[in-house]
């Protein structure tokens, strides 16, 4: 099959612009990667300082944990990119069936 | 029953593990099966092949595998927390030690319910194609079609609950699982309408294939009717494992599937084997099937209201259930009389071997029917072009008797085949079989496990390693080829 | 276009592991794998939330007596920043630059192995110290079950990450195996989020209560 990608007339400016595109979102990762982080941080020391009552700690903690995996997805899994619309589509599906079957577990079980 | 519980807490032999064991193998394959649909039918589709332009076999077959690959976790889960709980003294289902029996049963109906619509659905696809193709006339309301597929995909994860309406989940969940279960209807009276329309002003062509799907209308009907039933969580009470139950799933499985399977058979043979079969046998298998599979289910309906338990195999005399069960019999041996036939057709037809052409229905309207039957096995030669729903009766209404090629003819790229994943399974099938065993404490199992699971694992890196790029089918060996796979 | 052809900077492709069919094919079918696997994961989830802290007796141990923060917190610093050296084994894959790349995936693959040592030291601790074990109650089948799969999972990774650059360490980078190396971190990426998740709840929430 042929190669899709289009390579302008010059492939040496292509090239520049490539790298430093690249290179710009390699940044992107890396303020990513600071920002959970320091989400980790803040989760951590949510249960380790005494005095949080647990009303609060647990839903801070799990929207932590639900926008650094945001990040995940969308920034070092690329999904911001376009041409995820099916793979997003699927994705929150499961999401959406793992989510139903988490709620039913925690609610009518006998327990 | 909760007596036999605490004697026995586990069922003895080896029974549940060879369904647990085999049912996680066949549960990779289709998994692994449902994926490569997917991916087949959102990257490898034919230039103007839109989403709306696809058969709805193609539909179904898509939804079916998006339910596939969200439904086999659970099980897998499932059988996973049995076996771990038989094989290695895990506690899930212990509720001594604080296990829980209820999670297995939402696991497994997490996974139960979608099952019953990942058997129907293809069969909804077949029965479009067919009804198209007999009544000589689009399918009617085809994008209402696709959206009801769509839809009922999507409720079928919302309403397992409603296998288990006695377990005491609580008014709350009940209602909710059996409102949501009743929504259901809404989009398969859709399909049950859009089919009746398809006919509707068609010129109809009876032939075997279409007298399955004329006759799969009331049948699969009855079946919903007696769903809706069940989906009353009060009434259910009264339902809930009797023969009701048996009648009714029986009337969807058998009235929607195996209907849907026969008529797809009789319909595709001539594509896969390019023999038609006898339309008289047909209409012997037909007519045997279908009064012994109505003789056999409907009376069911009515020995469940008198109170026969299901999963019972013996009942005791004189209750008023002999008759009954009589009836039933006889229809199944009907049906079993109808499907001998069917394999008489068989052996004749392909005894007699009288090759027939791309079209052998002469009324084909998608692509399939554009290529000689069978098809050559790298299918078109240039891929076709296709400019509208039923791309091949499209070019037929304009008096071409061939698709219009979307690209110049070239080089066809292959994949290799390859033994690699036939050794994969084998070593499944080797480690399955040592852990059928390893519950009796047998020393000789655990080697058996570890060489089972070594033979996957290194198939599996061979697979990764080695490269495999394929082979070419040159231009030049498919201009000599005769049949003229791609035009024709 | 040979899917082993040598390619220079200028003709390497902006998205190699999209550029071929089967490129296209592999990563698309890889996303969808991993579609299934949230719902397997999250079905794990399911079933050690119903029965957390279900033991046979009082004496028994539970979450909160069980789980340590500084143990934790390493093992996920760990994975977190695995993930981002994965991130940056793929940017030098996206540069054709072979070398930075698998030297990335080493120090990924050396941070992976630290994060299965501490595991297993993790659950050898409370077998020992707690009597914690995978028999001794439903909740500890249960723990076990759902960590012990992701840590499978994350041994899985390694031998596959490992035995992709081995195979290619000779030869570099082409369209054929590109797909490969960026399959292969995506699976990594996922076992992070899935980590994130036990870690918030499964040990962060254990230990609130
Ligand atoms: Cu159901």
């Amino acid at each position: 099959m042929a190669n899709e990608q289009s390579n302008s007339a010059n492939p040496n400016v292509d090239l520049k612009y490539r790298r430093k595109k690249n290179a710009e979102e390699m940044k992107h990762q890396v303020i990513t990667f600071t920002l959970m982080i320091f989400f980790t941080l803040i989760a951590f020391a949510a249960v380790g300082i005494e005095g949080f009552s647990h009303w609060f700690i647990k839903p801070v903690i799990l929207l932590l944990a639900v926008v650094q995996v945001i990040f995940q997805l969308y920034y070092f899994m690329h999904m911001k990119h376009k041409g995820h619309g099916t793979i997003a589509l699927f994705l929150f599906s499961g999401l959406a069936v793992g989510l139903i079957t988490v709620l039913t577990f925690v609610t009518i079980v006998w327990i | 029953m909760d007596i036999i519980c605490i004697t026995f807490l586990h069922s003895e032999g080896h029974g549940i593990d060879f369904y647990v064991l085999g049912l996680q193998i066949s549960g990779l394959g289709t998994l692994i099966a449902g994926i490569n649909f997917l991916v087949t039918i959102i990257n490898m589709r034919t230039p103007g092949m839109t989403y709306m332009r696809m058969p709805l076999f193609t539909w179904s077959t898509f939804v079916v595998s998006a339910l596939i690959l969200f439904a086999f976790p659970p099980l897998t889960v499932g059988l996973v927390l049995m076996m771990f709980d038989r094989m290695f003294g895990s506690n899930f289902f212990d509720v001594a030690a604080g296990g829980n029996t209820i999670i297995w049963e939402h696991l497994f109906w997490i996974f139960g319910h979608p099952e019953v619509y990942i058997l129907i659905l293809p069969a909804f696809g077949i029965f479009s194609e067919i009804f198209a193709t007999f009544s000589r006339k689009r399918l009617f309301g085809y994008s209402s079609m696709v959206f009801a597929t769509v839809l009922i995909g999507f409720l079928g994860f919302m309403v397992w609950a409603h296998h288990m309406f006695t377990t005491g989940l609580g008014p709350i969940a009940n209602a909710i699982f059996a409102v949501a279960t009743m929504a259901i209807a809404v989009p398969t009276g859709i399909k049950i309408f859009n089919w009746i329309f398809t006919m509707w002003g068609g010129s109809v062509k009876f032939t075997v294939p279409m007298l399955y799907a004329v006759a799969f209308i009331p049948s699969f009907t009855m079946g919903g009717v007696t769903g809706i039933m069940n989906a009353s969580a009060p009434a259910d009470y009264q339902f809930h494992d009797s023969y009701f139950v048996v009648a009714h799933f029986h009337y969807v499985i058998v009235g929607g599937v195996v209907l849907g399977l026969l008529a797809g058979i009789t319909f595709y043979w001539p594509k896969m084997f390019g023999t038609m079969l006898s339309e008289k046998l047909g209409k012997v298998t037909f007519w045997t099937f279908l009064i012994g599979f109505h003789l056999t289910f409907f009376i069911q309906h009515f020995l469940g209201l008198m109170g026969m338990p299901r999963r019972v195999f013996t009942f005791l005399d004189n209750q008023g259930l002999n008759t009954g069960n009589m009836i039933s019999t006889v229809g199944a041996f009907l049906m079993a009389f109808a499907v001998i036939v069917m394999v008489i057709n068989i052996i004749m037809t392909s005894a007699k071997n009288e090759k027939v052409g791309n079209d052998p229905w002469g009324d084909g309207r998608t692509l399939e029917w554009a290529i000689p039957s069978p098809p050559p096995f790298y299918n078109f030669k240039q891929l076709p072009l296709v400019r509208g729903l039923d791309p091949y009766w499209v070019e037929k209404m304009e008096g071409k008797k061939e698709m219009t090629p979307a690209e110049p003819l070239g080089d066809i790229h292959m994949p290799n085949s390859s033994i690699l994943p036939l050794t994969i399974s084998f070593g499944l099938f080797v480690a399955a079989f040592g852990a059928l065993y390893n519950m009796d404490d047998k020393t000789w199992t655990l080697p058996i496990i570890i060489v089972g699971l070594l033979i996957t694992f290194v198939s599996m890196l061979i697979r990764s390693v080695k490269d495999d790029h394929g082979f070419h089918i040159h231009k030049e060996d498919l201009m000599d080829d005769k049949d003229k796979g791609g035009k024709a | 276009m040979q899917a082993d052809e040598r390619f220079t900077d200028a003709t390497w492709p902006a998205s190699p592991e999209k550029a071929t069919l089967e490129g296209k094919n592999k990563y698309l079918g890889f996303w969808l794998f991993l579609g299934g696997e949230t719902v397997l994961f999250a079905s794990l989830f399911a079933t050690y939330l119903a029965l957390k802290d279900k033991v046979p007796n009082g004496d028994a141990a539970l979450a909160k007596d069980l789980f340590e923060l500084p143990l934790t917190f390493v093992a996920t610093m760990l994975l977190l920043t695995s993930s981002l050296t994965s991130v940056y084994a793929m940017y030098h894959m996206k540069n054709n630059h072979f070398k930075q790349m698998q030297a990335w995936l080493v120090i990924t693959v050396a941070l992976g192995f630290a994060f299965l040592g501490l595991e297993i030291y993790e659950f050898n601790h409370y077998v020992h110290e707690f009597h914690h074990t995978f028999t001794s109650s439903a909740f500890g089948s249960a723990f076990y079950t759902l960590v012990g799969f992701h840590g499978a999972h994350v041994a899985f990774g390694l031998v596959w990450i490992i035995s992709l650059m081995v195979r290619n360490a000779r030869r570099g980078l082409n369209l054929y195996n590109a797909p490969k190396f960026y399959v292969a971190s995506l699976y990594w990426h996922f076992i992070d989020v899935v980590w994130v998740f036990i870690f918030t709840v499964v040990y962060l929430m254990g230990m609130v209560g």
